[in-house]
C-alpha cells in the first residue's frame, strides 16, 4: 500500500488555481521529487501535505490515515502530522543554540529527558554537527545552518520528511555535498522524501520517482531516465534539460529546414502532416566526419542517415564542454560536444546529423 | 589641472560639515557642561549636588523617573498587544486598523491633554461632571491632573512607537521559523511563548526603550496636566525655574545641571539600546515574501475589533472632537449646546495680532528650518557615508547626538551659545528658534539621507567620474537625483514636527516671537482655555492638511521605484 496518497487534490488562491486535481501514490521509503518552474503549483503541493494550507478538494492520507479530506470535512493540523520539513531558508531559531534547536520537537512531544539527550546526540552525529552543539545559529555557515535543519527533522524519527528546496540557498558544490548527505540520511534511517525543487539536475541526481508540474497540473510522473528520455510533452522536454525545437518542412518522411541543404531526418512520422517541431538535446547533434560518435550508433528513435548542412556562427568552451551555435538555413541550432571531441572551427561550414529527435505538433 | 588646488569640492563640503556641526550642536553642549560643572571658573561638583538634593528639583527628578516608567510599562504592553492583532490574527479591516492606530502620531500630545484636562480634570472636567449626575457622586471620580493621568495621556501619544516596531517585526519575520516549530509538534501557545516573543523581544525592547528616552524629557503633557497641581518633571521644573526667574544665569544653572541628568540618562538609554539590539539582533527576516501565519481570532473576532475601535476613538475622535467643540464655546464650562457656540473664537484667531504672528512664525520657521537642515543634513551625510577621511566618527557622532538631547536642553545650549556669548546675541529674535530647530531636527535629516545615500552604490558615482565629470558633477548629475526622495522625506520629518513644537521654542520666545506651540500653551496658562482650544484646532487642520499632502507627495515619488523593485 502506497505510504503517501493524494487524490484528486485541488487548492485555488481566488481566481488562480494553485494546483488541479494532482493524482499521486508515493512508496514507503521511496524519494520523490517535485519539480517544476517557480509559481507552478509545487510548493503549494508540499504545503498542503505538511499541513500548511488546507486543501479545497480532495484528499490526503498518509499509511491509510485521513489527513486533510474535503469529502470527510476533516484536516488534521501541522503540528500533529509527526512529519520532518526542512525549509528553504533554513528556519532554525536564531535565539537557541543548535542542541535547543534539535531539541525542540522531542521537547514538545515531551519526551524523557535520557531520551531527548540521546536523540540529539545521534541527530548531530549524523548530521556532522557534534562539535557545534552548543553555539548560535547565527555564527554558523549557511551549509550548518542547513544541516541543523536537517537534525532537527530528523531528531523525532519521523516516517515523511518534506524538503522545500532546502539546498536553493546554499552554493553550487555544498549543495553538490548535501545531495549526498541527504541520500545517506535516508538510506540511515529510513524515512521517505517529498523533494520540492526547480532544479532539475538536482532531482534527477536524488529521486526514485520525480513528478514535473507547470501551472497547477502535473505534465508527467515517472523515473527520472524515464522522463528525461520519453517526455510527455514538450513543456517537460525543454523543462528537463538544453533543448533545441526546430520547425521543419515534411514530405515524404524527410524533414528539412527552408534553405538549408540536405534533410534533417528520413523519419518523420506521418502523423502531423507536413509541418511539425523536431525537438532534440544540443548533446545529440553529431558532426559528421568528426569525433568519435560517427560510428552509426543510430537510435531507433533518430533521423536515419540524414544529414544536413550547416555553419558555425560561434564557438565557445565552456570548461568541459565546448558550445556551438549553428546556423542551419535560417535558424539556429544549439549543439553541445565533450572538450576532446573535434569540432569544425568558428565560421566554418560542416555536416551535421541528429541522432535523437522528437517530434511534436508545430506551433 | 587643478589637482595642486586643495579647494575642491570635496574640501569644501568637509569644511562645510564640520562647521555647521561644531556650531549648531558641539558648542552648545559643550556651554550646558561647563555652565554645569564649572562656577567663576573653578569646578564645582559640591554645587551640582546641593542643587540635586534640593527637595524641589529632587521631586521633579523622581516625577520623571515614576512617569517614564509608568508610560514605558503601559505604551509597550498597549503596543505590543495591538501590533500583535494586526499582524497575526484575522482581525477584520486590519489595514484600516493599522493605520488608525498610528493616528496618534500625528497629534500633539499637548493638544491631547488639554482636550483631556476639558474632559477629566477634577475641578470641571465635562466627563466628570457628567458622571457626578448620573451617579450622584460627591466629587470627581477621575483627576487627569495627577501623576497616573499623565502616565495614561503621555502612552497614549507614545505607544506608537512600540506599535511601529513591533508591528513590523511581526510582519516581516520569515514564516518558516513558525512553521517549522508547528511542524516540530508545537501548538500556537507554545510557539508564540517560544519562539516569536523571543525573536520579536529585541523589537519590543527597542521600541520601549524609545518611549522611555521620550517620556523622560517630555514637556508637554507634564506641563499641561502637572504645572498647576505642583507636579513638576525636569523639563517642567527647568522652565518653571527659568520663567520665574525671568531668565537669570542662576536659574540658567540650575536648568543645565538637570539638563546633565537627561542627557546622561538619554545616552544610558541608547547604549542599552544598542547593546540589546547587537546582542539580539537576530536574521529573522526572510527573502522571499510569504503570508505569515494568522490566528483565527473565531468568537473574539467582533469583541476584539470593538475594543480597538473604541480605544481609537477615545484616543483620537474623542479628543479631537473636544478640542473643536471647546474652540466653539462662547465661555469655558458653558454645556455643549447650539445655544452657547459660537464661530467668534476661529475668527479671532485670525483677527488677533498674537495668534495670528504665532501661525505666521510657526510655518516659516519650520519651513525653512526644514529646508536648511534638509541640505546640511546631505552634505553632513556624503561626508559620513561616502567619503573617506579621518575623524568622520567624530561628525557621525555629533550628528546623531541631537537625537538623544531633549528638545529642553537644546534650548538651554541655545540661550547659551547666541546671547552674547560670541558676539551674537539672537535672544527674542526668531533667529535663536531657527538655529535651535537645525540643532534639534539635524539628526532626523542626517539619518534619513544616510540611509539613501548608502544605497547608492560607490560605483555609480565612480563610473561618472569616469566619465569625465567632475567631483561637482557627478554629485549634482549623479548622487543628487538618486537621493532626492531620501531628502524630501528628510524636509517633511523636519517641518511637521517643527509646525507643531513646544518644548524648545517655549524656552526661546519672545514677546513677538510666539509659535502655535507657544501661543497654545500661554493660552491655557492665562486660563483662557476657549481661546487656546480654538487655536489648537486650526493647528490640528494645518498638520491633517500637511500629512494628506506630504502622503500624496511621498506615494507619487514612491511609484515609479516601486516599479524598478518588482
Amino acid at each position: 500500500m502506497a505510504q503517501l496518497k493524494l487524490v484528486d487534490v485541488t487548492k485555488r488562491f481566488g481566481e488562480v488555481i494553485a494546483v488541479n486535481r494532482l493524482n499521486l501514490e508515493v512508496e514507503k521509503g521511496e524519494c520523490f521529487s517535485f519539480l517544476g518552474p517557480s509559481g507552478c503549483g509545487k510548493t503549494t503541493t508540499l504545503r498542503m501535505i505538511a499541513g500548511f494550507e488546507d486543501l479545497d478538494e480532495g484528499e490526503l492520507s498518509v499509511d491509510g490515515k485521513v489527513f486533510s479530506s474535503s469529502f470527510k470535512k476533516y484536516y488534521l493540523p501541522p503540528e500533529q502530522r509527526d512529519f520532518g520539513m526542512v525549509f528553504q531558508a533554513f528556519a532554525v531559531w536564531p535565539h537557541l543554540t543548535v542542541r535547543d534547536n534539535v531539541a525542540f520537537p522531542l521537547q514538545i512531544r515531551r519526551r524523557p529527558k535520557q531520551e531527548i539527550a540521546e536523540r540529539v546526540k545521534m541527530a548531530l552525529q549524523s548530521t556532522g554537527l557534534t562539535h557545534r552543539e552548543a553555539s548560535y545559529p547565527g555564527k554558523l555557515s549557511g551549509g550548518e545552518q542547513q544541516r541543523i535543519a536537517l537534525a532537527r527533522a530528523i531528531a523525532i524519527n519521523p516516517k515523511v520528511m518534506l524538503l522545500d528546496e532546502p539546498l536553493s540557498n546554499l552554493d553550487a558544490k555544498l549543495r553538490e555535498e548535501m545531495r549526498f548527505e541527504i541520500k545517506d540520511l535516508q538510506k540511515k534511517f529510513g524515512f521517505t522524501i517529498i523533494y520540492v525543487t526547480h532544479d532539475q539536475a538536482e532531482a534527477m541526481a536524488l529521486s526514485d520517482r520525480m513528478l514535473v508540474m507547470d501551472h497547477g497540473i502535473v505534465q508527467q510522473i515517472g523515473k527520472p531516465l524515464d522522463i528525461y528520455n520519453k517526455p510527455a510533452n514538450k513543456f517537460v522536454f525543454s523543462f528537463i534539460g538544453l533543448s533545441n525545437f526546430i520547425p521543419v518542412d515534411i514530405a515524404s518522411g524527410k524533414a528539412s529546414v527552408a534553405g538549408a541543404e540536405g534533410a534533417l531526418s528520413h523519419r518523420a512520422p506521418a502523423e502531423f502532416g507536413n509541418r511539425a517541431l523536431m525537438a532534440c538535446r544540443p548533446s545529440d547533434i553529431d558532426f559528421v566526419g568528426h569525433g568519435a560518435m560517427d560510428s552509426g550508433n543510430v537510435d531507433n528513435i533518430g533521423a536515419g542517415d540524414a544529414t544536413t548542412e550547416a555553419l558555425v556562427a560561434r564557438r565557445t568552451y565552456l570548461g568541459d564542454i565546448i558550445d556551438y551555435k549553428l546556423a542551419v538555413g535560417n535558424i539556429e541550432l544549439r549543439v553541445q560536444k565533450p572538450r576532446h571531441e573535434k569540432g569544425p572551427a568558428e565560421g566554418a561550414r560542416c555536416r551535421i546529423r541528429i541522432n535523437r529527435t522528437l517530434w511534436y505538433p508545430a506551433v | 589641472m587643478n589637482s595642486g588646488k586643495k579647494i575642491n569640492t570635496a574640501n569644501l563640503v568637509l569644511i562645510f560639515s564640520i562647521l555647521v556641526l561644531v556650531i549648531v550642536v558641539a558648542v552648545p553642549v559643550i556651554l550646558i557642561f561647563i555652565t554645569a560643572f564649572f562656577e567663576n571658573g573653578k569646578f564645582n561638583i559640591a554645587g551640582v549636588m546641593k542643587i540635586l538634593s534640593d527637595p524641589d528639583t529632587y521631586q521633579a527628578l523622581l516625577n520623571s523617573v515614576i512617569i517614564a516608567a509608568g508610560v514605558t510599562l503601559v505604551s509597550t504592553t498597549i503596543g505590543t498587544f495591538f501590533a500583535w492583532l494586526v499582524a497575526r490574527t484575522d482581525l477584520p479591516f486590519k489595514k484600516i486598523m493599522k493605520a488608525l492606530f498610528l493616528v496618534p502620531f500625528m497629534l500633539p500630545s499637548f493638544i491631547g491633554a488639554l482636550a483631556w484636562k476639558v474632559l477629566l480634570s477634577s475641578r470641571a472636567g465635562y466627563i466628570n461632571k457628567l458622571l457626578i449626575a448620573m451617579f450622584g457622586l460627591e466629587k470627581a471620580p477621575i483627576d487627569i491632573m495627577s501623576l497616573g493621568g499623565i502616565i495614561a495621556i503621555e502612552s497614549m501619544y507614545l505607544f506608537p512607537f512600540v506599535f511601529l516596531q513591533v508591528a513590523g517585526a511581526l510582519e516581516r519575520m520569515d514564516p518558516t521559523l513558525e512553521e517549522s516549530a508547528r511542524i516540530s509538534g508545537a501548538g500556537l501557545g507554545t510557539i508564540t511563548r517560544r519562539i516569536t516573543l523571543p525573536l520579536v523581544m529585541p523589537s519590543i525592547l527597542a521600541g520601549a526603550l524609545l518611549v522611555a528616552l521620550y517620556s523622560l524629557s517630555h514637556f508637554g503633557v507634564p506641563s499641561i496636566l502637572g504645572t498647576e497641581k505642583g507636579i513638576y518633571n525636569i523639563p517642567t521644573k527647568i522652565y518653571e525655574r527659568i520663567y520665574a526667574s525671568g531668565g537669570s544665569f542662576g536659574a540658567i544653572r540650575v536648568g543645565t545641571i538637570l539638563s546633565m541628568i537627561l542627557v546622561i540618562a538619554a545616552a544610558l538609554i541608547l547604549k542599552l539600546q544598542d547593546v540589546l539590539l547587537k546582542k539580539g539582533q537576530y536574521q529573522i527576516i526572510a527573502g522571499k515574501s510569504m503570508r505569515p501565519m494568522v490566528l483565527k481570532l473565531r468568537g473574539l473576532k467582533i469583541p476584539l475589533l470593538i475594543i480597538s475601535v473604541i480605544y481609537i476613538a477615545i484616543t483620537v475622535i474623542l479628543p479631537t472632537v473636544t478640542i473643536f467643540m471647546v474652540g466653539g464655546l462662547k465661555t469655558y464650562g458653558l454645556p455643549f449646546a447650539a445655544k452657547s457656540m459660537t464661530w467668534d473664537n476661529y475668527l479671532k484667531i485670525f483677527q488677533w495680532k498674537m495668534t495670528r504672528d504665532a501661525i505666521w512664525n510657526s510655518i516659516y520657521l519650520s519651513l525653512g528650518a526644514a529646508f536648511v537642515t534638509m541640505l546640511a543634513g546631505t552634505m553632513i551625510s556624503y561626508v559620513i557615508v561616502k567619503m573617506k577621511v579621518r575623524g568622520k566618527f567624530m561628525l557621525q557622532f555629533l550628528g546623531v547626538l541631537p537625537f538623544s538631547l531633549p528638545g529642553t536642553v537644546i534650548a538651554l545650549g541655545v540661550i547659551l551659545t547666541w546671547s552674547g556669548r560670541f558676539g551674537v546675541n539672537l535672544y527674542n529674535t526668531p533667529w535663536i528658534i531657527f538655529v535651535a530647530y537645525i540643532a534639534r531636527y539635524m539628526a532626523f535629516s542626517i539619518k534619513s539621507n544616510s540611509a539613501s545615500l548608502s544605497q547608492v552604490s560607490d560605483s555609480l558615482e565612480e563610473a561618472s567620474r569616469a566619465c569625465g565629470a567632475t567631483h561637482w558633477q557627478s554629485l549634482k548629475d549623479i548622487v543628487i537625483p538618486l537621493i532626492k526622495p531620501g531628502m524630501i522625506s528628510a524636509f517633511f520629518l523636519i517641518f511637521l514636527p517643527a509646525l507643531r513644537e513646544l518644548t524648545t521654542s517655549v524656552l526661546l520666545y519672545g514677546p513677538t516671537t510666539r509659535t502655535i506651540g507657544v501661543a497654545i500653551y500661554a493660552l491655557n496658562e492665562d486660563g483662557e482655555t476657549v481661546r487656546a482650544a480654538a487655536l489648537a484646532s486650526v493647528a490640528l487642520l494645518i498638520i491633517f492638511m500637511g500629512e494628506a499632502i506630504i502622503r500624496k507627495f511621498l506615494a507619487q515619488l514612491d511609484k515609479p521605484r516601486a516599479k524598478v523593485e518588482e
